[in-house]
């Protein structure tokens, strides 16, 4: 079965777009003509369009409009936050099951993310950021292999972005609050060390390396993990469904070997979900760590 | 005269770059791993902090693989 995908405008090119639309809407159907039309028997592999161009769910056409994953987002955060409130909403000094997971969980980030990369005092200050990065990351990441559910809240780029955004903020106030802006500044440009001729080079670099590179880096590794692993599951699970039962016959036995695979993935997408809400937060506390360094 | 065709590829070529895109990060993973299995034999006392280190270092190697699936998304 071919069909073109429907043309779908992004926003930032909505004033091109009109002088351009009629090309290529020529162009378009040119391709659709010079392509045999076949009713049956052709494979679609999953593309872009599994994460953009979605059809609104609520509140349509305005700035609050609702697609898939923003309700997913809002669904996994509020199970979240429900959880969290629940486990801990009478706290006491011997905990009970619920309180005692809760504070396992919490206790993770406190001793593997918190004191052991910004030590007793600065951990403590900034557990409660990590924490919620930490959680809300993985809430968001974890519907990508939840029934139904079916994709990660941050596999659009808003997302990861804004945790980016958040990330970037947090250690460049971390550094100044802890040295002032001068001494801040100075340190991160200007690392100690090196002749000063190198300065001319170093300086550009590392200013890239910092305050644009850092969390941009940060954004990408996060939506791209979380892209790319959908992308991966829908394509083994639709090759499962075009070998059953577009494809027939003896192409079934694909379709076993799909199947398993896409099993297999789910596992693994689900230990990367924890690995890159891990990270994401790890590598905040090193940055971190590093802006209120003394000399580094 | 026509010219007569042989032989064709259909597709994106994009599949090849990305491709190419993933041989210095797996080989970049494969040493970060590597050395780290090799001094936590040396030190299992450091286990914990290596562990720690080594998925900082997979996480800036990978982060290459993963510009290479988004330049696909971004160019094409």
């Amino acid at each position: 079965m071919f069909a073109p995908e429907p043309l779908t405008e992004f926003p930032h090119c909505r004033l091109c777009a009109s002088a351009q639309k009629q090309e290529i809407a020529l162009l378009y159907n040119a391709a659709y003509l010079l392509i045999p039309m076949e009713s049956e028997g052709e494979f679609h592999a999953p593309g872009i369009g599994e994460f953009l161009g979605l059809p609104a769910l609520f509140f349509a056409d305005t700035p609050f409009e609702i697609n898939r994953i923003i309700l997913v987002r809002l669904l996994a955060i509020a199970l979240m936050l429900f959880l969290f409130w629940f486990a801990l909403r009478k706290p006491t000094r011997v905990p009970g099951r619920n309180q005692s997971i809760a504070e396992l969980a919490l206790g993770f980030v406190q001793v593997q993310i918190a004191d052991q990369i910004l030590g007793k005092d600065l951990g403590r200050r900034y557990l409660p950021l990590l924490a919620g990065l930490f959680f809300g990351i993985l809430a968001m990441n974890i519907t990508g292999v939840v029934p139904f559910l079916n994709i990660s809240g941050t596999s659009i780029i808003a997302m990861p972005l804004v945790l980016g955004l958040v990330a970037y903020v947090v250690f460049i106030y971390a550094g100044i609050k802890a040295l002032g802006p001068g001494k801040f500044f100075k340190n991160s440009l200007f690392p100690a060390g090196v002749p000063w001729p190198i300065y001319i080079l170093l300086a550009p670099i590392e200013f890239i390396n910092i305050f644009i590179v850092r969390p941009l880096s940060l954004a990408l590794r996060l939506l791209l993990n979380m892209m790319v692993g959908h992308l991966l599951l829908v394509l083994c699970f639709s090759a499962t469904n075009f070998f059953f039962f577009t494809a027939g016959g003896w192409a079934g036995l694909f379709g076993v070997g799909t199947l398993a695979f896409g099993f297999i993935f789910t596992f693994v997408e689900f230990a990367v979900y924890i690995l890159q809400a891990y990270i994401f937060t790890l590598l905040t506390a090193v940055y971190v760590q590093q802006a209120v360094a003394e000399e580094h | 005269m026509e010219p007569t065709i042989l032989a064709e590829i259909t597709g994106n070529i994009a599949t090849v770059g990305y491709g190419l895109a993933a041989i210095g990060p797996g080989i970049g993973i494969g040493i970060v791993a590597g050395k780290t299995v090799e001094a936590m034999a040396r030190q299992p006392e450091l286990a914990g902090r290596l562990q720690v280190t080594m998925f900082l270092g997979i996480a800036f190697t990978e982060l290459l693989a993963f510009i290479g699936v988004a330049v696909f998304f971004i160019f094409v």
